[in-house]
């Protein structure tokens, strides 16, 4: 999901304190949290870090797709809604950067790796945005995707983490909701309408399927995170959630859902899917997607554009500091 | 101080009238004026909040969670201090 570089590095294992090891393991085994102070193996944190920052980076890079339509959105309550979300994203970014903070590295550190480009974050955020009706699909698969991800991670073993993911949580219902609305109205009106919708879940639905991560048999890290409690359920398992619920959605909508290979398997009570093409999740994650270069040329532009606030924000407070000590020429 | 690393202020809300102020997360400010607008964006969009506390990290001073058992396991022991602790017949009422 938004961890999917967390399924290609490598995470090496230290050697650690047996006993503390063991006695960590237990206090996980048990469903205690861990908190910032408490003693953690060295690669516990390496992975936890990583994982809450290319989540944090995802909310930040993920407003650029949407941030798109803000001043062509259709309608003004449209256009107070999507600004509302993109806000929310923004707010979760940083609920998540300072949850990674607890974990020892700073917030000018972790941005600074997103800004060089050695930060990861989700693929699907760097796949464009051509019409009103990509807004609606964001929402309703994207986000739904998102749900589905972090759900389980509001047990997640470490507290600032969980607890982070509780507020987004709540606050993400309403991203999926007015993305389906939006899909309904586009559905419902004209043949032209109709079409944008399909044309937005054709091209959004199979990197929304991607959002996953790597197939369970690819995917390095999950026994370990299952093992700690950051993960509590497989890459395949979430993404068959996903199907089986966005599936009769698409179908409400009246649209296709591009997979010739989809079916209803009664026995197992699950739709089946086809292939993903993991060649192009794999190009997307190596920086060579439709919008990479876009969306990092945007964070960084919007950083150096910024840098002379925080200049005169930092300038003025030395004064207001000085002026109150007394120390003002 | 560079812009680049404000200071870090934890942020405490009280959610209505009457609770008290609850640990909610941090923001990164020059001063504490800026932390609290800065909290104000991030943890109350949805009206969670209608007081805002905002203090430096660098100026918690907390207990260490190797301490735990030195600090808090004498406590366990001394049931006499819950109420239920004390066996009352049914007949006595209102105690």
């Amino acid at each position: 999901m938004y961890t999917q570089g967390l399924d290609q590095a490598r995470i090496e294992a230290d050697a650690e304190p047996a006993e503390l090891e063991r006695r960590f393991q237990q206090r996980i085994d048990a469903e205690e949290k861990i908190e910032p102070k408490d003693w953690m193996p060295s690669a516990y944190r390496r992975t936890l870090v990583r994982q809450i920052a290319q989540h944090a980076h995802s909310e930040i890079v993920g407003m650029l797709p949407e941030g798109n339509w803000i001043t062509r959105a259709p309608t003004l309550q449209r256009k107070l809604i999507l600004i509302a979300k993109v806000q929310d994203e923004g707010g979760h970014g940083a609920y998540l950067y300072s949850a990674a903070e607890t974990l020892g590295t700073s917030r000018a550190e972790l941005i600074d790796q997103l800004l060089s480009g050695r930060a990861k974050y989700s693929s699907i955020f760097n796949y464009p945005t051509p019409t009103w009706a990509d807004i609606g699909a964001i929402g309703w698969l994207v986000d739904g995707a998102a749900i589905m991800n972090q759900i389980p991670l509001c047990r997640c073993s470490y507290g600032p983490y969980s607890r982070a993911m509780i507020r987004i949580c709540r606050e993400e219902s309403f991203h999926q909701r007015q993305g389906y609305e939006i899909m309904l109205q586009l559905a419902r009106g004209t043949a032209e309408q109709k079409a944008m919708a399909q044309a937005a879940l054709n091209r959004w639905w199979w990197p929304a399927l991607m959002m996953f991560g790597p197939s369970d048999a690819d995917s390095k890290h999950t026994a370990q995170s299952v093992r700690w409690k950051i993960k509590r359920f497989t890459n395949d398992e979430l993404r068959q959630k996903f199907v089986d619920f966005t599936v009769p959605q698409a179908k409400f909508l009246g649209i296709d859902v591009p997979d010739p290979d989809l079916r209803w398997d009664d026995q197992g009570g699950h739709y089946r899917y086809g292939e993903i093409d993991w060649s192009e999740f794999q190009q997307v994650l190596q920086g060579n997607g439709p919008c990479n270069r876009e969306r990092l040329a945007a964070r960084r532009a919007a950083h150096e554009e910024g840098r002379w606030v925080r200049e005169a924000a930092t300038a003025y407070a030395a004064k207001c500091q000085a002026r109150a000590t007394g120390k003002v020429a | 101080m560079t812009s680049e690393d404000w200071a870090l202020f934890e942020v405490f809300i009280r959610a209505r009238g009457g609770l008290d102020h609850k640990h909610v997360g941090s923001v990164h400010a020059v001063d504490a004026a800026m932390a609290i607008e800065h909290a104000r964006d991030v943890y109350t969009r949805r009206q969670e909040g209608v007081s805002i506390w905002v203090v430096r990290s660098s100026e918690i001073a907390a207990s260490d969670p190797g301490d735990a058992d030195a600090l808090f396991e004498p406590a366990r022991d001394k049931v006499y201090r819950h109420p239920t602790f004390y066996q009352i017949p049914d007949e006595v009422e209102t105690l």
